[in-house]
This record gives C-alpha cells, structure tokens and sequence, in this order.
C-alpha cells in the first residue's frame, strides 16, 4: 500500500463509533493486566520478596535456570535443521509433519505428561527399550528437561521457519551464482538473515519452558531440588506459604516480562532489516 | 442458574457445591447419586482435591457450602479464620493406612522393612497434604520396630510428593512407582494392586471432618448432605468403600 499509514483513525469518527472500537478493548486489556497487577501489588505490598531467599525457592529458581537452558539448547540445535529444511523443502507428507509439530502446542499440558508418560515412563510403549539402556526417565531432571522440549520445541520451530522462508529467493540464487553450497548457503546467507527470528523464537520458547507446570508434574513429579521447578513450587507453595508462592511468582513475571521484551525488539528490529 | 446464584430464589433446580478431599472420589459420587434420587431437582457438584488445597481455595474465597476435610487441622483452620462456625464441623468417619505396590510388584517389596532398601521408586503425598502427613507419621511409629534411621531411609527413596493421594495412588497404578502408602479406602477402590498391611498400633486414625460453610447460600440443603452422610444408608455407603464409619 502506498498510502502511509495513520496511527489512530486518519477519519474522524463519531463518538459512537470510536467507543465502540475502545471499549471491548479496555475491557480486554483489563482482564489480561489486573491480574498480573495484582500480583505484583500484593507481592510487594507484603513484603514477601525476601521470601525468594528461602532455600526451597532457591532451589526452584536454580532448577528451573538450569533444566529451561538445557532444553533451549536441544531445541535450538534440534530445531533450526528442522525449521530449515520445512522452510525451503517440499515433499511429500510435509503437511502433514507440520501438523505433528504442531500439535504439542495446543495440546493441554497434562493431556502431553499423560501422553510422555504412557510412552517413555516405566511402564510405557517404549519403557522397555529405555530400560534396556539402563535409562528410565520418569521422577529424573531429564524428564522435566523432556517435558520442556516438548511443550516449548514447536513455538521454536515455528518461528525459525518462518524466519528462513521469509529470506527472498534471490539472494538465494545470488548465492547459488557465486558457487556456494548448501552449507555454505546455511552458515552464511541464512542463518544471519534468519538470525532474528531464529533468536526470537528462541526467546518465547524459553519463556513457554520456564512456566511449563502440567507435563511436568505428571511426568516427572514433584521433588525439590530433582524435579520441582518453579511452576511447582508455586503450585504447591500455595497451600503451604502463600508468602513463597507470591514471591516466586513475581520472579517468574518478571523473568517472561524481560524474555518476552526482548522477543519483541527482536521482532521490531526485523522491521527494519534491510530485507524488507 | 442466575436464580440460584442470586440466593436460591428457585425451589426447583438448587445446587450443592462440595468441597471433598480427593480421597472421597468415590464413595461421595455414589453418596451423591442417592442424594439427589431423594431430593429431586438437587444437584451435588464436587471440587475434589487435596484437603491442603481446598483449604487454600475457601481462604481465598471460593464459593463452597460443603468442605469434607481428611484430617481436622484443614478444619480447625478455617475455623479460626471464621470461614465455618466453630461448633459446626463433626467427625464423619475414620480411615487408616496401607501400603500398596503394583500389581506385578516389580521391586519384590515383601515387608514393610524393605520400604526401606535403597534404590527403591516411593511416591508419597506431599507432606502438607493430610495422607502426606500421616504416612510420614507411620514411618515415625515404625522407627522403634525398624531402627531409627528407618524414616530417613524410607524417605530417601522418596521420587516425587504429590498433591493429592489420588495422583500418588496412579502412580502405582501406572507401575512408575515401587509403592505408595495411601489410605485403606484407596486400595478398595484400585482392588488389583498388592499391599502390605500396617500393624493398628503403629498406623494412623484419620480423622475426616465434614462442616457447611458460614458463607453458604445453601445452608438448608448443606446441612441435610452432611446428615445424610451420618444416617445409616451414608455410612454404609462409606464402609463399602473401606471407611471406617462413626454411626455403625
């Protein structure tokens, strides 16, 4: 569109017309921010902030740091090759293998700890090649690390896919003409054009790793220090010190409040990558 | 539906909100089904969960008019905080523990001693949870019998505390874990696993209370569900699912 674009209504409107735009929205933006407000309000107010002192929030925060950032790792490693291939490949069944990748997003986190569970837990479809191995993942850090990948891996993909796809193919073939291959093509063409949304997906998967609560309590339980990540310990602070859950709470708002900031520069500075 | 929120204005279709520990799954659904065959155009709905958890809801202010609690301390504390009158809640049955394993036993637990070798998968309630608390007791009781480091070894092999018993009690059912130790009730209700018997002098008696919340809008009908709880036809209910009753 050639006509530039005019912040709020470049006509004037009616009163009428223009409540009916702002309200709903108030109303919305109402219910997605007292909550959190909220929270923070009462956290503060009471003073339960020295409570993240506690050895069991310590142990959460430290549990949740280290599992979140191995996930990422995994996922960024595991995924990228991934998100490439689905990006500039066709084939047969690829939309089929978008979907299954899909999935775990929508899928309600305890449906995917039941689902982890029935397959690699003891018991399970493929429990037994796994204790074979000697491994059982069920009550282990790996499993939360699992339950992680599995929840956040997708959101990943996604966004890194669509970061590739957006790379114009003629920079593409200007690579092809200068004689580069694949890999080449990858490392250096690519990657740093994709750089951005590849680092931005990384940024809310973390964010979906660090609050994962569902599959994680199901299919690796509750131990502190082994498996009770922050969610957990929140969870099940509640009934025993409000004061804790309210102050690990408030960490982890603000830990998504900075990784989702961050996405977003990430994402606004991708406007205006020469790309475009 | 708006009618019976605004205070029960409607004599036809009148809902009972029951808060219930998790371990009451059973027993209170089919307690409930006779209930609502005697009164018609009742409807019993049910929030079951750990009593720590219910506790934690009603103090934040969730609208229940029945709270069934697995101990009396869950209780007492909403007493104290005024959420139930004090001269209100009465005990309503008492259940005892056991301890469980999977069906096939795959760690070939013989004895409650052997809880305590290593290496084994246990998975209790958390402690806050009253069957948390209870099972921990246990241990305590059993450390003359076993030597004293028996609860910590037990402990140890602790892999995860759950929320509730229910959850625990999967876990054994799933095989994931060597055993559990949950309420006598439980194990009626998941009749294929194997269990140990805990010796009467060293277990427990849980104490379940039953009270009608200050704040209920049906405190009529509350208090004619805790009486059905108490009359013959609700206790026999609760013996046949491995309670203990209080009326015989």
């Amino acid at each position: 569109m050639s006509q530039s674009y005019k912040p709020f209504f470049h006509k004037k409107l009616s009163p009428l017309t223009e409540w009916l735009f702002v309200l709903p929205s108030l109303l919305l933006l109402a219910l997605l921010a007292l909550p959190v407000l909220a929270l923070l309000w009462r956290a503060g107010s009471e003073g339960m902030l020295s409570l993240i002192a506690q050895p069991s929030a310590l142990s959460a925060l430290r549990l949740s740091l280290q599992t979140s950032m191995l996930s990422m790792l995994i996922v960024i490693v595991t995924g990228t090759p991934l998100a490439f291939v689905l990006a500039r490949r066709k084939f047969r069944g690829k939309t089929f293998l978008e979907l299954v990748i899909d999935l775990p997003v929508v899928l309600p986190p305890s449906v995917a700890g039941i689902a982890l569970l029935i397959a690699f837990g003891r018991q399970g479809v493929f429990g037994a090649w796994l204790n074979a191995i000697g491994l059982t993942l069920p009550f282990t850090t790996m499993a939360v690390v699992l339950a992680q990948i599995f929840v956040s891996a997708p959101l990943f993909v996604r966004a890194a896919r669509i970061g590739f796809a957006q790379i114009e193919h003629q920079i593409v073939e200007a690579a092809y003409v200068e004689g580069s291959n694949e890999w080449q093509l990858f490392r250096f063409v690519m990657f740093p054009l994709a750089g951005r949304a590849v680092l931005s997906g990384a940024m809310l998967a973390w964010t979906r790793a660090i609050g994962e609560f569902g599959a994680t309590i199901l299919f690796a339980g509750n131990l502190e220090g082994v498996t009770q990540t922050m969610p957990l310990a929140i969870y099940l602070g509640l009934e025993r010190s409000l004061g804790v859950a309210l102050a690990l709470s408030t960490v982890l708002v603000a830990v998504s409040f900075m990784l989702l900031l961050v996405t977003r520069r990430l994402e606004n500075h991708k406007d205006d990558s020469p790309n475009h | 539906m708006l009618l019976s929120a605004c205070g029960g204005a409607s004599n036809l279709s009148r809902t009972l909100t029951v808060y219930a520990a998790a371990s009451l799954t059973d027993a209170f659904t089919e307690i409930s089904q006779a209930f609502e065959a005697e009164n018609p155009g009742v409807t019993v709905v049910f929030n079951f969960a750990g009593s720590q958890n219910l506790r934690t809801q009603i103090e934040q202010g969730a609208p229940a008019d029945v709270f069934a609690s697995a101990n009396t301390k869950e209780m007492e504390t909403l007493v104290s905080q005024n959420f139930i009158h004090a001269d209100v809640p009465q005990t309503f049955l008492t259940n005892q523990l056991v301890v469980i394993l999977p069906k096939d036993n795959p760690a070939g637990i013989r004895s409650l001693e052997d809880l305590s070798k290593p290496d084994l998968k246990l998975v209790f309630a958390a402690e806050e949870v009253p069957a948390g608390r209870y099972a921990r007791q246990v241990l305590e009781n059993l450390n003359p019998m076993f030597g004293a480091d028996y609860k910590d070894e037990v402990l140890a092999n602790v892999v995860s505390n759950e929320d509730n018993i229910r959850q625990a009690m999967t876990k054994v059912q799933l095989g994931e874990a060597d055993a559990g130790i949950v309420y006598v009730s439980d194990a009626v209700a998941a009749p294929e696993l194997q269990r140990i018997e805990i010796p009467n002098e060293v277990n427990v008696l849980a104490e379940y209370s039953i009270a009608s919340l200050a704040e209920s809008a049906n405190t009529e009908l509350a208090n004619q569900f805790i009486a059905y709880i108490l009359s013959p036809a609700g206790q026999a209910t609760l013996e046949k699912w491995g309670f203990t009753p209080v009326n015989p």
